[in-house]
């Protein structure tokens, strides 16, 4: 949240770009009502429409429901159920939890030990390399998911690995990434983090090809959008992953999908994720907490389960912008996870929204007023 | 972070309903506080000006800045104050004084031909210029009957809001 304070962030106004029209989610309230007869002093003072509005917004909003953590019902609130409880708790933190993090050391061990000298050995032979990277990665995420005990059941057919086809899904949390490179060695595309997980990200994930941003920064965009671009045309890649929401969301809504995935001219394939709560709630809330306690939580909680569908790959149909088959794809996968989906850009999370907004209802109420004084 | 209406005794309760006249229910309460702790995000005791825009349907509200100054500070007893305005249940008196307090920014009781200005400049931006701006408020004011150095006082506000059947509600989520 650093350094956001008090100014609009400069990719502001890109933001509006990747937008459909707002007005056409919000509430019916945000025009004036259709006003009537000629204009009148207490039309004018009449401001009840904006300050319900105003009101509604502070009492509840959409987009704070998004990032809301919904802790499941405390069910341990009975003489009985209670002790059941802590029997839980103990079991959790002093049997599950060593074994996971046993199991975890012992992925880290036996990858560490085979990926470095597949890196440096291999060295002349890249495509065997490569290959034996990919294996790798794939198993080290295994390792990971089995160290929360992920129970994950993969719908639909898997991903091929063809050229000029993305991969778009719905963010939860980092895990994500995870629960689907266990399967496919995708390369993603991800916000670039301090600590372990950016020093991670800069030496293991380098070698399935991912490609890191700066969300913070402006001129990030086009750079990335051109990494996007030569990392389809490159044949030998592996399949690309994007997250369009762009930020972690609570898996009950889905808020809108940038544009930039689906305007690089190639096939889009969707994915829906979306896990069970009853065992622990997946979503990362980057604000309280970090990575690494967001993992500790997965790693003293029963299990994490989650169902992950292969949808249908999708093509911009002609006459189509790319806005909208962002939307149409974040439609396809909001129907298949059961998220409700809301009209705005999740980096409202980090920066204001564009005063484009405001000047809307200010023209609207404008032009009434002058119209209204015109008549009879 | 756990279940924050619990740090709300049912005194706490009973001491806001008062305050607000009974405006809002002991759940309706129970709703506001839980949405005040998830507002207020370091937790100050009051939600700062820069927490409240960090709600984009209220930081898009072409008013946001006025109430905002209306809103700095506010401990959570005075912030259900505020919303009580927009209860169902709060009288019309109630709700054009809301609005009078909304125009009289220096709070001294009587509301200017500036301070009815400025809500105009608020609520059409750069859309009405300003020689424009002053002549439409000149020409209904007199309409109604005032000029441009009338002092508007709440009376006048009843007299004129009073009758256009205003409707200023919003629902409080209670689950």
């Amino acid at each position: 949240m650093s350094g956001i304070e008090g100014k609009l962030s400069s990719s502001s106004s890109e933001l509006d770009l990747d937008r459909p029209n707002i007005e056409d989610y919000l509430p019916s309230g945000s025009s004036i009502h259709e006003p009537r007869g000629k204009l009148r002093l207490r039309d004018l003072l009449d401001i009840s429409p904006t300050l319900t509005e105003a009101a509604g917004a502070i009492v509840d909003d959409s987009f704070t429901r998004c990032f809301k953590s919904n802790p499941p019902e405390p069910w341990n609130w009975n003489v009985y159920l209670f002790p059941l409880w802590c029997f839980g708790v103990a079991i959790r933190y002093l049997v599950l939890f060593p074994v996971r993090v046993i199991v975890l050391t012992i992925g880290w061990i036996l990858f560490l030990s085979s990926v470095i000298p597949v890196h440096f050995l291999l060295k002349g032979h890249d495509k065997l390399r490569e290959k034996m990277e990919r294996f790798l990665v794939e198993l080290l995420c295994s390792f990971f998911v089995a160290s929360w005990t992920g129970v994950v059941k993969y719908h639909g057919p898997r991903p091929s690995m063809r050229p000029k086809q993305v991969f778009v899904a719905n963010h939860t949390s980092m895990i994500d990434f995870i629960i689907l490179e266990q399967m496919t060695p995708f390369a993603v595309i991800m916000q670039k983090h301090p600590g372990w997980v950016g020093l991670i990200q800069s030496t293991i994930l380098e070698s399935v090809g991912c490609i890191w941003f700066n969300r913070s920064e402006a001129k990030d965009r086009e750079i990335v959008a051109k990494k996007l671009r030569d990392h389809i045309q490159g044949v030998d890649n592996n399949p690309l992953l994007i997250f369009p929401e762009g930020t972690c969301v609570n898996n009950q809504y889905s808020v809108m999908f940038k544009k930039g995935a689906f305007e690089l001219g190639c096939t889009v394939c969707p994915i829906a994720i979306k896990y069970n709560k009853i065992f622990v709630d997946a979503f990362w809330n980057s604000r309280k907490q970090s990575f690494t306690m967001h993992l500790l939580q997965l790693m003293t909680s029963w299990a994490v389960v989650c169902d992950v569908w292969y949808l249908e790959p999708q093509n911009l149909k002609p006459g189509e912008t790319p806005i909208e088959f962002a939307e149409r794809v974040r439609d396809i996968i909001s129907v298949r996870a059961g998220l409700k989906k809301v009209p705005w850009d999740g980096y409202l999370k980090y920066s204001r929204p564009s005063p484009k907004h405001t000047e809307r209802k200010q023209q609207s109420f404008a032009e009434s007023v002058l119209r209204r004084l015109e008549e009879k | 972070m756990g279940n924050t209406s619990s740090m709300l005794t049912q005194y706490d309760i009973e001491e806001v309903q008062q305050h607000c006249n009974n405006a809002f229910s002991q759940q309706e309460i129970l709703s506001l506080y839980d949405r005040f702790c998830q507002l207020d995000r370091n937790g100050g005791g009051f939600i700062s000006a820069e927490e409240f825009l960090s709600v984009p349907e209220f930081a898009v509200n072409p008013l946001s800045q006025r109430l905002l100054r209306m809103l700095d500070g506010l401990n959570f007893k005075e912030f259900v104050a505020f919303l009580s305005a927009f209860s169902p249940r709060a009288t019309l008196q109630h709700k054009i004084e809301f609005i009078f307090k909304v125009y009289d920014s220096d709070g001294n009781g009587k509301v200017t031909f500036n301070d009815m200005l400025d809500v105009l400049h608020d609520l059409t931006g750069q859309f009405i210029s300003e020689q424009p701006r002053e002549q439409v408020l000149t020409q209904v004011l007199e309409e109604a009957g005032y000029t441009k150095e009338s002092l508007l006082v709440m009376s006048d506000f009843v007299k004129i809001l009073g009758s256009s059947g205003l409707k200023m509600e919003v629902e409080v989520p209670v689950d």
